[in-house]
């Protein structure tokens, strides 16, 4: 372990003013500056600053190319997977910069459940949940039974495949898929589940069961999600960002943001006036 | 005037039209003959003991090819062995950490023009390579010549299956703490690995027809072979050197011999078809 | 990070044994050009690239010239690619523009299936069936066709007419396949305009289609003349093997791949394997400029589409 690493003090450098923090009190992740983009392309983030809460949701709104796909997507890292993607600043988890550490292992701490349901095409379904063990070389077959009932059970989907836990994960319906998806991600028993606009290929009643386990969840998981509907951000999470042209323009509670906007931009947005 | 020439172009669409027609027919057509042919031949001289027992010596009618069955399924297996790691390998390269680059270009390039060298020519390089230096004929050169043959089909066609699994595969498995490594051997090799596979029967089908890079590699033998460092019988050679013979009783034996090797190719490459589309430029 | 540096060291490895696999390919297409190169040194420094041109190939004698197999190839594929582009490309258009669907799909299917044949299974047909029809009908020719040089004649049957035939048969599958792939992307569009101006199908065909699809289809038949130039059983064994070189197509010749077949495992001696081996090389060059050409054209198309 790089000593300069460890070392590195959790103070955080002074923020662009770009937005307001939330309450330091229980924060998990503290962005730093953010900035983000490709190679030779105008910036996707151009600076941002946000405390996401331990166990809570936390929303990010905002219109399509806002960057907020970005944003979570350099919170495990897999921004820099793309090729020509850069990021820099600091994503502090537990105090300590992300950026330096090693994505893997990054990875195990911090899930993704995406935009579509992608199972693993070659996998059933208990395979599917426990990928990411075995993948990394758990072979305790009763602690991986164990992990993918409780995980299936946390995703509220296992009432519904334990019958056929040993066929093939796409067989599932679309709804069903993503449930599997975000089990998947709870096996590795991640602090943190960032969810990229999970519900956006779903119909409104699978949308519907993904939200009833998302309060579910919440209380023992650390939870970003980014959505394009803000209802969904309404009813689900306890802060919510909106977002701008790679800008974060305003950080709050939930009920206020929708409320009491304080900025003009964000009631604009929240009131359909544009985006 | 007008409904003339209006009569005069609608013949000539239909008189071209036929001839294209035509033209399909005939290519069509020229394999149900080939098939239809073989088998009607072939049928007549196939025999159990022609399956199962060695070639009676020059002179006495009778005997059979199983020590050339036995030898293609050897110098074909071998040939595997080597091509196809190397293939599924190198295709895995490309589509993974290869797009750009002008390394990968080289390579895909290097692929291509071996994909169009003449397979006499391949012999003429594992000649040189292998049976120069050993001073003998042997299978083992055989099967390097036909792993050449097989590598840049097989990198093709797993470069190509590789490619089409779809990123948000590879994300959701990076996003699960798995290292790159892991995700491209164990998430994405799986799923592209019906495709790889077929393409590796296929290419595998392909080598088990061949018959010019093995005339002075493998070389042929009349009896069982005395190990892969020893010259071998293959299925095709000897068909070839019972065609271009003078005695009517081994003709009889090349039909039947034909008909063997027609079946198995026929049977991969349905099999193949029913198994999966291949993408489109499978056959190139 | 020791676990951490252990992952990525698993990566390496895993990236440099893939590309160890990719650099055997790349470093087996320059062993090949230099191996042929080194065995077959002793022929260029004896004759130097008048072995080319020379006309004699005598190996008791240790006299080697490679023209008539030159010639041989060159004649028979140029015959081929007469008679399969023309089947070819009409096969194609009918498969695209006129065939139902699976009509197209099951007759696109046996097409594809004749590039499976193996070539010595090609041969074998060719000597017991198409000789003997050639030999047949040769004489009709000689009758119709005299006035011209080639053909004229003692009907052999076996012959550079005999060889160009098949090989039309082995390469006829590959232009079918690349110009149906082709005509398939030519856009609606074009198309509908043209009937839109009361145009009969064939008029599409001819105005629209073809001249979009061109350069695929000249791709197509560099492609397969990389093929035809290469092929060797079925040749071998028709073409009649005799190192002559005739106006006359009934007359029997000989081709680069074949003498390389027939000659190298008894090759007498070390001059006449080195003059072997040097057919080789040439034969290895004329097929790469051939199909680098045809990749060229085919990648370009690719580009655009």
């Amino acid at each position: 372990m790089n000593p300069t690493m460890d070392t590195e003090p959790p103070a955080a450098p002074a923020a662009p003013a770009s937005g307001t923090a939330a309450p330091a009190a229980e924060t998990i992740l503290s962005v730093r500056g953010l900035r983000a983009g490709y190679a030779g392309g105008a910036p996707v983030l151009k600076g941002v600053s946000m405390d996401v809460r331990a166990r809570a949701v936390t929303a990010i709104i905002g219109p399509s190319g806002c960057g907020k796909s970005t944003l979570i997507r350099c919170l495990n890292r897999l921004h820099e997977a793309l090729p020509g993607a850069f990021c820099d600043g600091e994503v502090l988890l537990g105090g300590r910069n992300v950026l330096d550490w090693d994505p893997v292992l990054l990875r195990r701490e911090v899930g993704m459940v995406f935009q579509r349901p992608n199972p693993f095409p070659t996998m059933s379904v208990f395979d599917n949940v426990a990928a990411g063990l075995t993948l990394n070389g758990e072979r305790d077959r009763v602690k991986l039974a164990e992990r993918v009932e409780t995980s299936l059970r946390r995703a509220a989907l296992w009432d519904e495949v334990k019958d056929k836990l040993r066929s093939p994960g796409v067989g599932l319906s679309g709804g069903q898929q993503q449930r599997l998806c975000i089990a998947r991600a709870l096996a590795v028993e991640p602090r943190v589940l960032l969810m990229d606009e999970p519900c956006s290929a779903l119909d409104p009643i699978a949308t519907a069961r993904i939200e009833e386990l998302l309060l579910e969840i919440k209380d023992q998981l650390t939870v970003v999600i980014v959505t394009h509907n803000m209802q969904q951000a309404a009813r689900v999470s306890a802060h919510t960002a909106f977002m701008l042209s790679g800008e974060l323009v305003e950080f709050g509670p939930t009920q206020g943001l929708f409320t009491k906007p304080s900025d003009k931009r964000t009631e604009d947005y929240i009131t359909g006036r544009f985006g | 005037m007008n409904a003339s020439v209006y009569a005069r172009r609608r013949r000539v669409n239909a008189l071209m039209l036929a001839a294209t027609a035509a033209c399909a027919a005939v290519s069509a057509g020229v394999l149900l003959g080939i098939l239809g042919y073989i088998a009607w031949k072939g049928a007549s001289s196939l025999s159990w003991s022609f399956l199962t027992e060695l070639p009676k010596p020059v002179g006495e009618t009778g005997g059979g090819i199983a020590n050339s069955i036995l030898g293609s399924v050897k110098v074909v297996g071998l040939a595997g062995l080597m091509g196809i790691p190397v293939g599924v390998a190198s295709g895995v390269y490309l589509a993974e950490y290869g797009r750009t680059g002008r390394f990968a270009f080289c390579v895909r390039y290097a692929a291509d023009v071996m994909n169009g060298v003449p397979s006499i020519v391949i012999g003429l390089f594992a000649y040189a390579l292998v049976v120069m230096p050993m001073k003998r004929f042997s299978a083992l050169s055989g099967s390097v010549a036909l792993a050449l043959i097989m590598i840049p089909i097989i990198l093709r066609n797993t470069e190509e299956f590789v490619r089409l699994v779809p990123g948000t595969i590879r994300e959701a498995a990076l996003a699960l703490g798995v290292p790159r490594w892991k995700v491209a051997a164990f998430v994405v090799l799986p799923t592209a690995g019906r495709g790889i596979a077929t393409g590796a029967l296929l290419a595998l089908s392909r080598a088990a027809g061949e018959t010019a890079p093995l005339i002075f590699t493998a070389f042929g033998n009349r009896y069982w072979d005395q190990g892969l460092l020893g010259p071998i019988a293959t299925l095709p050679h000897t068909l070839y050197n019972y065609a271009i013979s003078p005695y009517a009783d081994w003709h009889q034996q090349a039909w039947a011999a034909a008909l063997i090797l027609m079946a198995f190719m026929l049977a991969v490459n349905v099999a193949a078809r029913v198994w999966l589309r291949p993408p489109s430029t499978g056959a190139l | 990070m020791t676990a951490a540096a252990g992952e990525r060291f698993g990566d390496r490895i895993f990236r440099l044994s893939l590309a160890a696999a990719a650099g055997l390919i790349l470093l087996a297409a320059l062993a090949l050009a230099v191996q042929l190169s080194w065995a077959s040194r002793a022929t260029w420094a004896q004759f130097g690239p008048a072995f080319l041109w020379g006309r004699t190939w005598d190996p008791v004698a240790g006299s080697f010239g490679a023209l008539p197999f030159l010639y041989g190839t060159a004649v028979t594929s140029a015959l081929a690619l007469l008679i399969a582009v023309p089947l070819g490309v009409g096969s194609a258009v009918f498969l695209t523009e006129l065939a139902p669907r699976r009509l197209a799909d099951l007759l696109g299917f046996a097409i594809e299936l004749l590039a499976a044949v193996p070539s010595v299974i090609l041969g074998l047909m060719g000597v017991f069936i198409l000789v003997p029809a050639v030999r047949a009908v040769e004489p009709e020719l000689t009758r119709t066709l005299g006035f011209l040089p080639f053909f004229r004649g003692a009907p052999y049957g076996v012959g550079f007419l005999a060889a160009g035939l098949i090989l039309a048969l082995m390469i006829l599958p590959y232009i079918t396949t690349v110009a149906r792939e082709v005509l398939r992307t030519v856009p609606p569009p074009l198309k509908e305009g043209m009937y839109a101006l009361g145009a009969t199908r064939w008029e599409v065909v001819r105005g629209v289609s073809l001249p979009y699809a061109r350069s695929g289809i000249f791709g197509a038949c560099f492609l397969a003349l990389g093929r035809a130039l290469g092929e060797t059983m079925a040749v071998t064994m028709v073409i009649g093997n005799a190192p002559d070189i005739s106006a006359s197509l009934f007359a029997p010749g000989y081709s680069m791949a074949a003498v390389i077949a027939n000659e190298l495992a008894e090759a007498a001696g070390d001059a006449h394997l080195s003059a072997l081996i040097a057919i080789g090389l040439a034969l290895l060059a004329v097929t790469v400029v051939i199909n680098g050409l045809a990749r060229l054209m085919i990648y370009r198309l690719e580009r655009r589409a």
